[in-house]
């Protein structure tokens, strides 16, 4: 672009990148973005960027509409322009520019801040991915991509060669043959594959507060491997006494009671792997968390097995996460210390609290695996 | 960069420019220029101009824009700047039929800048005004610092909306009682006329002229207090007694002046979007359109006047207005007979074929801004047919709500809303605040509250400004507040009104 608007553009996106960077610390503890999230980008608050003036609060104000209704009736959503009135008595102003940024941006400043190295991929095979991209009208079609002023002018068209088109009454009728839709073509786009298999302690000991922290912290693992690979795949598991696999939704809100086998979600990590991502084609990131309170010292035992025999080998790098709780004993992390601590491909990170994500996140991806 | 018109849209352009014409309408010459779409971004984040100073915002302004265009949510069609010539963009991957709406209602506004009173004291050469500001914005950029002077213009920016939207067709003379009460204090201290001198301590004792001379000089020491009285173009005050550096006061005196420029576009908005689209429906309706275009024409049209419940679109109703007007003047509804007519049918059918409503709306096109055309014009009939509503939020169910449809309470939040352009009114009251040098101003306070956060954060721009403690007084939920802000603390204090 030779736009003379380029330096003011960059200037502004310069700004921008700064003020996410000066507040990337709270973003991380708080996991607001989460929720706002977009399919490639999330929309941020920006603490003043946008410029202070002496004006009305919104609340207060209200306007003047137009349409139909009947007085009390609510309006819909979207159809006030947003803004709070805040008062003067009240506390600290919290006004805030909402700025796009790609889930890519994001990544980059989060690299930037906590020094991530890139990772050194073992896989280079390259996986094609498809993309849609909309080129034509077609006669058939889903209807959400019905093309409401193709389909008008061919009903139109179509009345008047039949001559039941009325100049004094001039209403269209579309008929199915009418009907006209975006049509689409894929494109094949090369990427790099990468899986990630996070799994999750659903135990009763596991709390609210507790999942809450693996969502943020996964947020932010996510954006980053993402970053790295494009085209990742995601899977979950949770265990209690038995694992299962289950989807992204499931993951984050199922709540078990009982004991903790984390064997269980170990061999199924194991058999996933086994089954869907050879090693040759894939790089693979393991990401267990939890309250470090397994069942038995038998079956600790036994997830270490797993871990020599059939994880550590084929696995890019396995992190375990654990989370502090008021019933986990955590011992689960010094077992593990202990038994492949020393390995290079093995991260381990206790995170006490929302404060400490910040550091975890760096625990696990500071190596660059 | 911009390019200008192919031969076959220099065709058309003359084919509208000669409807225009036919139709009465008065106009700048106007220079049609053809942009990609990223350019068109860029000229409308400059709000319409090809240069502006250097600052984040327009960055900011096109990335929205891009993006809008992206999503598919918004699409700029028609960019025109009140200049001698007027320049307009069209955009060139628009189809024929789009370029001759945009040229027919490019029109439609170039008559309205050149004719309507608020815009008589504008700058018609602000294009190069606005290279010139350009140019001296890089030059103390390349003296001061880019940090410096970028911090400096967003703090301004911030007061942009303190300007006295009437100042341009206001002058005011000097207060002749001021003189006649300094000739009287002489006499005062003078003392009275003595006969005998020997009578002087009597008549005149000394502790009395003391005491009237100090009355005095208190009094000159208050006629000091400047403004004089409340002065609306705080940014004007703030150029002449605050204490700027050189470069300082000169980016001040171009915001200002930016801001004057705009201003009257702020104050006839309706009204201007109103008429260039009556113009571009009229003729595209009766001239310009042909068969196979019909569909597409009524698809753009029927987009730009499309609205939604919480929100005024101008474009609509302006226009609707515009025609409302010129049918009544056609049928001769207007006058004592037709007010105070109560019978419906009569109403209904009252038709004196006066055929005066393209005269009507050509006068009233001159003489009116958004408020006195709103009050004048918006009858109870319009509101009902144009289901107009006041909406309101219900902290209850925590939504907005339709509130009203009674005429006169639409009417009126319609005009509180566009009275000062929607902004609230704030004035300098006091220069020497308690003798301490503080800046003490006033919010003229009607029934809606400031944003409080904002109110503070304008206040730390204002004191970076005046440098001295600055003071904000107004009123929240009915009682006076004072906000100051000292260059380091916010405080507030209620007082009384």
């Amino acid at each position: 672009m030779t736009l003379k608007i380029h330096q003011d553009h960059s200037r502004f996106k310069q700004i921008v990148r700064g003020k996410i960077k000066a507040n990337l610390r709270k973003y991380v503890q708080k996991g607001e973005m989460i929720g706002k999230r977009g399919k490639d980008a999330i929309s941020i608050p920006i603490p003043f960027i946008d410029i202070p003036r002496f004006k009305y609060g919104h609340k207060e104000q209200g306007g003047v509409g137009q349409g139909e209704g009947e007085v009390g009736q609510q309006l819909g959503p979207g159809a006030v322009e947003p803004g709070d009135g805040h008062q003067a008595g009240q506390g600290e102003g919290d006004h805030a520019l909402e700025v796009d940024i790609t889930l890519d941006e994001l990544a980059q400043i989060l690299g930037e801040e906590l020094a991530l190295p890139n990772i050194e991929r073992r896989q280079n095979e390259k996986l094609v991915t498809q993309k849609i991209r909309y080129t034509g009208i077609n006669t058939t079609g889903p209807e959400s991509l019905r093309h409401f002023k193709r389909t008008f002018k061919q009903a139109l068209r179509r009345q008047i060669a039949a001559g039941t088109y009325d100049p004094g009454r001039p209403v269209i009728i579309p008929t199915r043959e009418d009907r006209r839709y975006r049509s689409y073509k894929l494109q094949d786009l090369p990427e790099t594959n990468a899986v990630i298999i996070y799994m999750m302690d659903v135990s009763g000991s596991m709390g609210d507060e507790q999942k809450e922290i693996v969502r943020i912290e996964s947020f932010w693992l996510d954006t980053w491997l993402r970053h790295q690979y494009k085209g990742l795949e995601s899977r979950y598991i949770i265990h209690d006494a038995v694992a299962r696999e289950v989807d992204r939704d499931t993951f984050f809100h199922t709540r078990e009671s009982g004991g903790t086998m984390i064997s269980s979600a170990y061999k199924l990590c194991r058999d996933i792997i086994l089954a869907d991502y050879p090693k040759s084609a894939w790089n693979i990131y393991p990401f267990h968390f939890s309250d470090g309170d397994n069942w038995s010292a038998d079956d600790t035992r036994q997830c270490i097995e797993m871990l020599r025999a059939d994880v550590l080998p084929n696995v890019n790098q396995f992190a375990y996460g654990q989370v502090e709780s008021p019933y986990g004993s955590g011992q689960f992390i010094k077992d593990l210390r202990e038994a492949v601590g020393d390995s290079s491909n093995v991260a381990l990170s206790e995170i006490a609290d929302k404060d400490a994500i910040y550091a975890s996140i760096k625990d696990f991806l500071g190596r660059g695996r | 960069m911009p390019k200008s018109l192919t031969p076959r849209l220099a065709a058309l352009r003359d084919e509208i420019h000669g409807y225009a014409k036919e139709f009465g309408l008065d106009f700048f010459d106007t220079v049609f220029e053809m942009v990609s779409y990223d350019e068109m971004n860029m000229v409308a984040a400059y709000g319409g101009f090809p240069t502006r100073y250097p600052h984040w915002r327009w960055g900011m302004e096109y990335e929205q824009l891009a993006k809008g265009y992206e999503y598919g949510l918004s699409k700029i069609y028609e960019l025109v700047i009140n200049n001698d010539p007027c320049y307009a963009y069209l955009m060139e991957s628009n189809p024929e039929v789009d370029q001759k709406l945009v040229m027919a209602h490019v029109y439609g506004h170039c008559d309205f800048f050149k004719n309507n009173f608020s815009f008589r004291h504008t700058n018609r050469r602000m294009i190069d005004e606005m290279a010139n500001h350009a140019t001296r914005v890089r030059r103390w950029v390349d003296k001061i610092g880019v940090e410096k002077v970028e911090d400096f213009i967003d703090r301004t920016l911030s007061l942009e909306n303190l300007i006295d939207q009437h100042s341009p067709h206001i002058r005011r003379n000097p207060d002749p009682r001021r003189a006649e009460d300094e000739l009287k204090a002489n006499e005062r201290v003078e003392g009275f006329k003595v006969g005998r001198e020997y009578m002087r301590g009597y008549i005149n004792p000394a502790e009395f002229l003391d005491s009237q001379r100090k009355k005095v000089e208190d009094e000159k020491q208050r006629a000091k207090k400047f403004p004089e009285r409340p002065q609306r173009d705080v940014l004007l005050f703030l150029l002449e007694e605050a204490p700027l550096e050189p470069w300082e006061a000169d980016i001040l005196a171009i915001l200002r002046e930016e801001a004057y420029y705009f201003a009257p576009q702020g104050q006839t908005k309706i009204m201007n979007e109103g008429w260039a689209s009556y113009w571009h429906s009229t003729i595209m309706t009766r001239r310009a359109l042909k068969d196979d275009e019909l569909i597409d024409y009524a698809d753009h049209h029927s987009g730009t006047m499309g609205t939604r419940p919480g929100a005024i679109n101008p474009y609509k109703l302006g226009i609707e207005l515009w025609r409302d007007i010129e049918e009544r003047w056609n049928k001769g509804r207007f006058g004592k007979e037709w007010d105070e007519c109560d019978d419906l049918r009569a109403r209904r059918n009252w038709d004196k074929k006066l055929g005066a409503g393209r005269e009507k709306i050509f006068e009233v096109r001159k003489h009116y801004n958004d408020i006195t055309f709103i009050d004048t014009f918006l009858t109870a009939e319009f509101a009902m047919e144009q289901k107009l509503f006041v909406y309101g939020f219900n902290e209850k169910r925590n939504s907005w709500e339709i509130l009203d449809r009674e005429f006169r309470k639409v009417k009126n939040k319609l005009l509180q809303g566009l009275t000062n352009f929607g902004q609230p009114i704030i004035e300098v009251v006091d220069g020497n605040h308690e003798n301490r040098g503080e800046l003490l101003l006033a919010h003229k306070h009607d029934g809606q509250d400031l944003k409080g956060d904002y109110a503070r954060e304008t206040l730390k721009n204002l004191q970076s400004l005046w440098r001295r403690p600055v003071c904000l007084v107004t009123r929240y939920d009915n009682k006076g507040l004072m906000l100051r802000f000292d260059g380091t603390s916010h405080t507030e204090k209620k007082v009384e009104l």
